[in-house]
């Protein structure tokens, strides 16, 4: 191994994950994006590579509790990040859903549901700093997130009647 | 901005079924808010290589020469393919479309494949393929394109117009010449002429990209997963293309696709290709880029015509061309133009004198995608601005004329399959009323090219549209399915249903766990695969509720019937005094008497199979009525939808939340913006697109949707489908004329062009040339 490797630290999900980068077989590449190595390093397809250009949110995902766009961001500058993904919001034992994921699926806040975590993601983060959000505060949130199939009324109505309700 | 979004979601008013006309979760619905459902790029196989496509960057040109020494022996490539390697394998209707090709077509047509470990690999290996081109002339307008010495995209398509077949019928509907138009005409107290083209040629851009794997299992055998929702269609498609070989198709979950991703030939011909190369399973995934500008488009819609209109409001004359801009290939548009005739004799359904003919067409840019709308969109665009001016020459309300010429029992017309079809429909005239009454269109309605509101500086102004669509393409096509009733409590249905996001398959789960009467998780949906289920034409056209449900319906009632059989026999009672519930067969009007199914089955090693068939119908269309609201800034022409309620009648709904979302599902898959702003922008110099990207491609962001309201009634249709019919597709379709009409409205002037852009506006306001 070479001496001159970079390591970086990101603690995924709650986990702790090590990366070497440099362009050795099995090191992260030093443009190998924070999405990729999600996906094809960790198996954690939740987060979608839609655009891949950072206009869709597909593949939304929490840094250190701000909601980014995993596509834009490279792996080797995520060292001592905390990164919260779609499978992160269950419960780490049980694999249960979390409160927010359980309100979509019994409002059906989806059709194709390709989008649904990079929704579901940012929306988590406004919650997680604005518990009694505004409609306009949550469409706002919500601006970067694409969706074709139109599920945004049915998100609107779901996440309000779940702010209504306390996020229970 | 999202007004009354609190108001629940009614439930049906026939709610004394167990699950239909209730909200019930969707069987996936926990995998796709946790990450684990799996759509293609999800999928693993050992070896898996991927696959790059090198892309002309010329509209016509001839390959000269190619030299691909180099990206062969690139790091991590395995298989490099040209148009000199490529079987004669060939796509298209009728095929034309070879799976690489000397002759490239539209900036961004496939110049030479790479096969490699990573995507990565594949990308830098194509920067190293060396080719040089002899430059063509190019046309990119349908008409133009038409004549004589315009630049011909393929030898056997003289003057660039594509032949006329349909897979529907042997003799192709492609025309409607009925009556007598010159006769007809005479007896009009209105008629109008005009030329109205919907060519903003948008992109239907759902979230996944199309994408395919493919993997030969032996020689005369290849096995294909792919995102697309009609997988029998896929597989019969392909092997077309590939003569002698067996194609099974598997659907992976699909992230959207609106039509647009229900047949993706070339692709599944070049993964198929680059497989037999290397080997290996090869992935063909496009990335957006590609996906933007080199996959399939909305087709252009463009007729030249004359409508005439009796003094009651009766369109009873249309002649014309109506023309299709196809690009450089057809993967069936010929069908989308079938279609698209039916839907314009179902609008104007008292009509009994029609010449109107169509010319499908070849030009230099992306291909059309048979997408949400297939055909109906597109004629709609155009013909009812057409038929508007006869509307407006009689200064009658638009609503009024559309609500009563729309196709009603007792009317016919010729459908796809080039046969007469008497209609078999409710009437929709209470659809009609009711969506006017909840948009408030009488108050609304001020007169042609008069604004409902004009602020009190005269700057700004808003003005009311209405479209209206219906689709008879809701009985297209065969359908086969078993119920298998498994001893200790479950049924499967094996029915070929993908997953595209209409909920399809928890409705068909819905509709057998209602005739079983059992857990709605006591049914289990088959993965999506053609060796296992029998033939299903695909989740296409909003055919899904009445031939997928029909038929899951009657092979449940068979499998029932069996089960109850069966357990007379053994109970010695009457079939009739049976019934079942939660597993267990039990008397009517004795409860001491029941048996859980095991014991009727008597062992665990068999299953009750029932067998539900389905043949295709086209008596009965579905409706969609749109009504809009736009806002016109009269100094910059910058306009915006304030407003939009589209109201129809499902006869029974399945899911209400379901349907709902289906109405509001008008925004996407290229629908109602393509009214107002949406469309891909060419350099018509270059023969290039510019919207190569989705913050260069213009649509709406979450924080940009206007009120909308979904009027469902629920007339109780004579289906086998609890009196259901489908809706989803169309809702789309009627929105854009609508659009352009308001806009006409507001700003006090007759719009033509799509969208409406502020130079749009501006132009048909006289204010820029």
């Amino acid at each position: 191994m070479s001496e001159d490797l970079k390591r970086v630290n990101v603690t995924i999900n709650g986990k702790l994950r090590r990366f070497l980068i440099g362009d050795d077989d099995g090191c992260v590449s030093p443009s190998e994006t924070l999405l990729d190595t999600l996906r094809y390093r960790l198996g954690l397809t939740g987060s979608k590579k839609s655009c891949d250009h950072g206009a869709c949110g597909c593949c939304t995902v929490l840094m250190d509790g701000e909601p980014v766009d995993s596509c834009m961001l490279l792996t080797a500058e995520c060292d001592g990040r905390e990164i919260t993904t779609i499978e992160g919001l269950c419960d780490p034992v049980t694999g249960e859903l979390g409160p927010l994921q359980k309100a979509f699926v019994d409002n059906s806040a989806f059709q194709c549901g390709y989008c649904t975590p990079g929704i579901i993601m940012s929306t988590e983060a406004l919650l997680r700093r604005q518990p009694h959000p505004s409609e306009s505060e949550l469409t706002e949130a919500l601006s970067g997130n694409y969706c074709r199939c139109i599920s945004h009324y049915q998100v609107v109505r779901t996440v309000m009647e779940y702010v209504e309700k306390g996020g229970a | 901005m999202y007004e009354k979004l609190k108001e629940k979601v009614c439930v049906s008013e026939h709610s004394q079924y167990r699950y239909i006309g209730k909200h019930e979760n969707r069987a996936d619905g926990e995998d796709l808010v946790s990450g684990r459902r799996q759509f293609l790029d999800d999928i693993s196989l050992p070896g898996l290589l991927s696959v790059r496509v090198l892309r002309s960057p010329y509209p016509n040109a001839n390959i000269t020469r190619i030299d691909v020494e180099k990206a062969r022996t690139a790091p991590g490539v395995v298989g490099v393919a040209t148009y000199k390697e490529a079987p004669d394998w060939f796509c298209g209707l009728p095929h034309h479309r070879r799976v690489l090709d000397s002759h490239v077509r539209f900036v961004g047509d496939s110049v030479a494949l790479v096969a490699a470990e990573t995507e990565e690999q594949a990308d830098e290996a194509l920067k190293l393929i060396e080719v040089e081109y002899e430059e063509l002339p190019f046309v990119l307008d349908c008409e133009e394109a038409l004549k004589d010495g315009a630049p011909q995209l393929y030898e056997q398509f003289k003057n660039n117009e594509i032949e006329k077949v349909t897979p529907f019928s042997e003799i192709p509907f492609n025309q409607i010449f009925v009556g007598d138009t010159e006769k007809a005409f005479k007896e009009s107290k209105y008629v109008a002429e005009g030329v109205y083209s919907y060519e903003g040629l948008a992109h239907p851009l759902p979230p996944e990209s199309p994408g395919v794997i493919a993997q030969w299992t032996n020689p005369q055998a290849v096995t294909v997963w792919y995102n697309g929702g009609a997988p029998h269609l896929q597989k019969f498609n392909t092997e077309s293309s590939i003569p002698g070989v067996a194609v099974r198709v598997i659907a992976s979950a699909s992230g959207g696709s609106y039509g647009s991703k229900q047949l993706i030939p070339h692709l599944v011909l070049q993964a198929c290709l680059m497989a037999k190369i290397t080997g290996r399973p090869c992935k063909l995934l496009m990335d957006r880029t590609d996906h933007l500008l080199s996959y399939e488009l909305r087709q252009g819609s463009r007729i030249r015509g004359k409508v005439g209109m009796t003094e009651e409001g009766i369109v009873n004359a249309v002649e014309g061309m109506w023309y299709t801009d196809s690009g450089m290939s057809s993967t069936y548009a010929q069908a989308m133009t079938a279609v698209g005739l039916g839907e314009c004799q179902a609008f104007l359904g008292k009509c009994k004198d029609w010449a109107l003919d169509t010319k499908l067409v070849a030009t230099n840019h992306s291909s059309q995608a048979p997408i949400r709308g297939f055909g109906g969109q597109e004629c709609k665009s155009v013909l009812v601005p057409l038929v508007c001016t006869a509307i407006r020459a009689a200064g009658k309300d638009p609503f009024e004329v559309f609500r009563d010429n729309f196709v009603k029992d007792g009317d016919r017309y010729i459908w796809r399959d080039n046969l007469w079809w008497d209609v078999r429909s409710i009437d929709y005239t209470k659809a009609c009323d009711e969506t006017a009454r909840v948009f408030g269109w009488k108050d609304k309605w001020k007169g042609w090219e008069t604004p409902s509101y004009v602020s009190p500086d005269g700057r700004y102004a808003i003005g009311v549209g209405v479209g209206v669509h219906g689709n008879a393409d809701i009985g297209e096509d065969p359908t086969e399915a078993m119920v298998k009733l498994h001893p200790f409590g479950s049924a499967t249905l094996e029915l070929c249903v993908a997953e595209t996001g209409g909920a399809q398959r928890h409705a068909v789960q819905k509709m057998v766990a209602e005739v079983l009467n059992v857990p709605i998780d006591g049914v289990q949906v088959v993965d999506p695969d053609t060796h296992g289920t029998g033939y299903d034409a695909g989740m296409i056209g909003s055919r899904g509720t009445i031939t997928m449900g029909t038929c899951s319906i009657r092979a449940a009632k068979d499998a029932k019937r069996q089960l109850l059989q069966r357990a007379s026999e053994m109970l010695n009672v009457d079939v009739d005094e049976l019934d079942t519930a939660d597993f267990f067969v039990f008397h009517k009007h004795n409860k001491k008497i029941y048996l859980p199914w095991i014991a009727v089955f008597g062992t665990p090693e068999m299953t009750i199979t029932g067998i539900g068939k389905y043949k295709q119908n086209f008596d009965k269309p579905n409706f969609a009525l749109y009504m809009a609201e736009v806002g016109v800034n009269l100094e910059t022409g910058e306009a915006k939808l304030l407003r939009a309620v589209e109201g129809t009648d499902v006869g029974q709904i399945i899911d209400p939340i379901n349907v709902r979302m289906q109405a509001e599902g008008s925004f996407g898959s290229a629908g109602a913006d393509t009214g107002l702003f949406e469309e891909m922008v060419m350099d018509k110099k270059l023969g290039r697109f510019l919207t190569g990207n989705m913050i260069d491609y213009k649509w709406r962001t979450f924080n940009n949707f206007p009120r909308f309201d979904a009027v469902i009634l629920e007339s109780l249709w004579e289906t086998e489908s609890f009196k259901a019919v489908g809706f989803g597709e169309i809702s789309p379709s009627p929105a854009p004329a609508a659009i352009l009409m308001a806009v006409g409205n507001a700003i006090g002037c007759e719009i033509k062009d799509y969208p409406c852009t502020p130079q749009a506006i501006l132009r048909a306001m006289g204010k820029i040339k």
